[in-house]
């Protein structure tokens, strides 16, 4: 089965009045049977506990509303209440699948203010993490969003790997998931022996794992007819509406934080970033895919480049005093002790830090008054953004092609209503 | 470069970053002004903060400096400081972006208005789409209208909430909570 490549289309699909809303047009209304549906927010297809309130024409979508709040926890209320260190654990609750990029925009947020310096080797660590995460989260979207379409296998194959990822995070930081291991200044333990080896054989066994995934898609006739040319979306759309991340490269965006404002070790390492043209579900999995190699290639790099020395800065206001210390030195217990009770202070003023997460544009923005409670937290997730995109992408889709758009944009529910 | 924005009162720099306070009957024109002439294609955030309470009590904390932190210099550590006051309850901030190759190292920006409780912002919609659900998100969890915006309900909240959550005003546990035996 030949498929032609998709052809990007001329001017602008974005609704209106309301660019997240397709209305069902009046004469429409008028002529045909016009079905209307609810689709989520409990739907074994869907990404999520996402709800679309679907008007359908025989098997077209014609209109379409999305609800969203159903995962709604007021982290950033939340954040407010607590100590500047003790806020840190909430950030990576959001978007549950990136844990370490959210950890990271908002540690780095608050480093901003403070004006500390972190010592290389957390940087260095912190990039590596980082791109493990990347793959992390793309391999659960890769996994996930090819089951909603009715392929089983990567599913399992993707689950496989993903677990070796976990199991790295569990020897750095003690848990799978949630690791809180960025601490303001830099780590919160020094890097575990036997972390080197068992990563060094992780990044062998990744490259021919995205090979075995892409063996099983890229080619596939059904995966290609249910992906190509469905859900386009032109550059200059995907701009206006704010997307970021594998959403905009998909759609011929070359635009990656890593590049354009490097932070951590980004400016130190080797790496692409893969753009594509069509602005299709297609293209977004070959985003996806390209950037886990590359990801790999700077896991690589950032192992063998990891500086020697301390993993935290040495600001007994800021971070805690170490351990030994604690039972020798008087000055040492009183600096725990008042930073565990009543947290360190950060200068009154206000940043905005934004880091490229697997799902694009993560930001963080922080509003101090001076006290050790954060005045204003407020976090912008490019899950939030890009779910914004699903209007514009369908155009007059399937309601089969509806679960692919969808999926392709990888919104984590938890990060959009956080 | 910013001197042409129509409508800044203030242009400030901290930490690195620009802020331009935008009076906020000029709003639209000074964000069609920064799409248009200066290249800000890309609205990254749109968000607002409570200012209710701010500096009423002095805050026990570091001075800081543009640096960083002298912990050398007497006077920088737990010395009680009021914040400085602002001048209207809430800010709107708007964090834009230009996303180009070789914009160089001037790519983001802050657009701040201030407006006090019940006052309407004029809505962006019109200047990037990828408003739509920021303006309701500010709506819904501080109370702040949208001039102009086709569909301002809440987004996150339910359709029938009561109060503004991410207000300062609005307890944590201010959820009603229904008890079984209750009729």
């Amino acid at each position: 089965m030949a498929i032609s490549a998709p052809r990007i289309y001329e001017g602008t699909r974005i609704p209106s009045p309301v660019p997240t809303i397709i209305e069902v047009p009046e004469e429409l209304r008028r002529s045909a049977d016009i079905l209307e549906i609810n689709f989520g927010p409990n739907h074994p297809s869907m990404h999520g506990v996402l709800r679309l309130v679907l008007q359908l024409d025989g098997e077209t979508v014609v209109g379409l509303k999305a609800i969203i709040g159903y995962l709604h926890t007021g982290f950033e209320k939340s954040m407010e209440q607590k100590t500047w260190w003790k806020a840190i654990p909430y950030a990576p609750r959001m978007d549950y699948v990136s844990f370490q990029a959210n950890e990271l925009a908002f540690v780095m947020a608050i480093e901003k203010l403070l004006g500390i310096d972190v010592p290389p080797k957390a940087i260095w660590m912190r990039t590596l993490l980082a791109e493990l995460n990347r793959v992390h989260s793309h391999l659960v979207w890769l996994g996930t969003s090819a089951l909603e379409l009715g392929a089983i296998s990567p599913f399992w194959y993707a689950f496989r790997e993903r677990d070796r990822v976990l199991d790295l995070f569990e020897l750095v930081a003690g848990a799978r998931m949630h690791t809180r291991y960025f601490q303001v200044g830099g780590l919160a333990e020094d890097i575990p022996r036997g972390f080197f080896p068992q990563c060094r054989e992780f990044c062998e066994v990744m490259p021919k794992a995205v090979d075995e995934y892409e063996a099983m898609l890229t080619e596939n006739p059904i995966w290609q007819a249910r992906t190509k040319g469905v859900g386009l979306l032109s550059a200059a759309d995907a701009i206006a509406l704010g997307q970021s991340g594998p959403v905009a490269r998909g759609s011929g965006i070359d635009w990656d934080l890593r590049k354009a404002e490097p932070y951590l070790a980004y400016p130190d390492v080797d790496f692409d970033v893969p753009v594509r043209e069509n602005g299709d579900v297609y293209d977004r999995y070959k985003v996806h895919m390209d950037e886990m190699r590359e990801s790999v290639r700077i896991v690589e790099q950032t192992l063998e480049g990891m500086p020697p020395g301390p993993w935290i800065a040495d600001d007994r206001k800021v971070v805690l005093p170490p351990r030994e210390e604690l039972h020798t030195s008087m000055e040492s217990l009183i600096h725990h002790f008042k930073i565990v009770t009543e947290g360190f202070t950060v200068p009154e003023g206000e940043v905005y830090v934004a880091v490229e997460s697997p799902r694009g544009e993560f930001g963080c923005y922080l509003c101090s008054d001076g006290g050790p409670r954060p005045w204003r937290v407020r976090f912008r997730a490019p899950s939030f953004v890009a779910l914004q995109a699903t209007a514009t992408c369908m155009g007059q889709a399937l309601v089969a092609d509806m679960v692919a758009v969808v999926g392709s944009l990888d919104t984590v529910m938890g990060e959009v209503d956080r | 470069m910013y001197e042409s924005v129509p409508g800044v009162i203030e242009t400030r720099e901290a930490h690195g970053e620009t802020t331009l306070v935008v009076d906020p009957a000029r709003l639209i024109e000074a964000c069609l002004h920064l799409r248009d002439r200066l290249d800000f294609n890309f609205l990254s955030d749109l968000s607002s903060v409570d200012y209710l309470g701010w500096g009423e009590e002095p805050v026990a904390g570091y001075w800081g400096n543009a640096t960083g932190r002298d912990l050398n210099a007497p006077g920088t550590a737990a010395l009680p400081r009021t914040p400085d006051p602002k001048p209207k309850r809430f800010a709107v901030n708007y964090h834009l972006l230009r996303v180009a190759p070789g914009a160089g190292d001037a790519r983001r920006v802050r657009v701040q208005i201030w407006l006090d409780d019940g006052e309407a912002a004029p809505s962006v919609i019109q200047v990037w789409p990828t408003a739509d659900w920021h303006e309701r998100e500010v709506w819904d969890m501080m109370g702040i209208p949208f001039e102009g915006h086709p569909n301002l309900v809440r987004i996150l909240m339910e359709d029938d909430w009561e109060g503004h959550p991410l207000r300062k005003d609005y307890p944590i546990g201010g959820e009603p909570v229904r008890f079984s035996d209750e009729v």
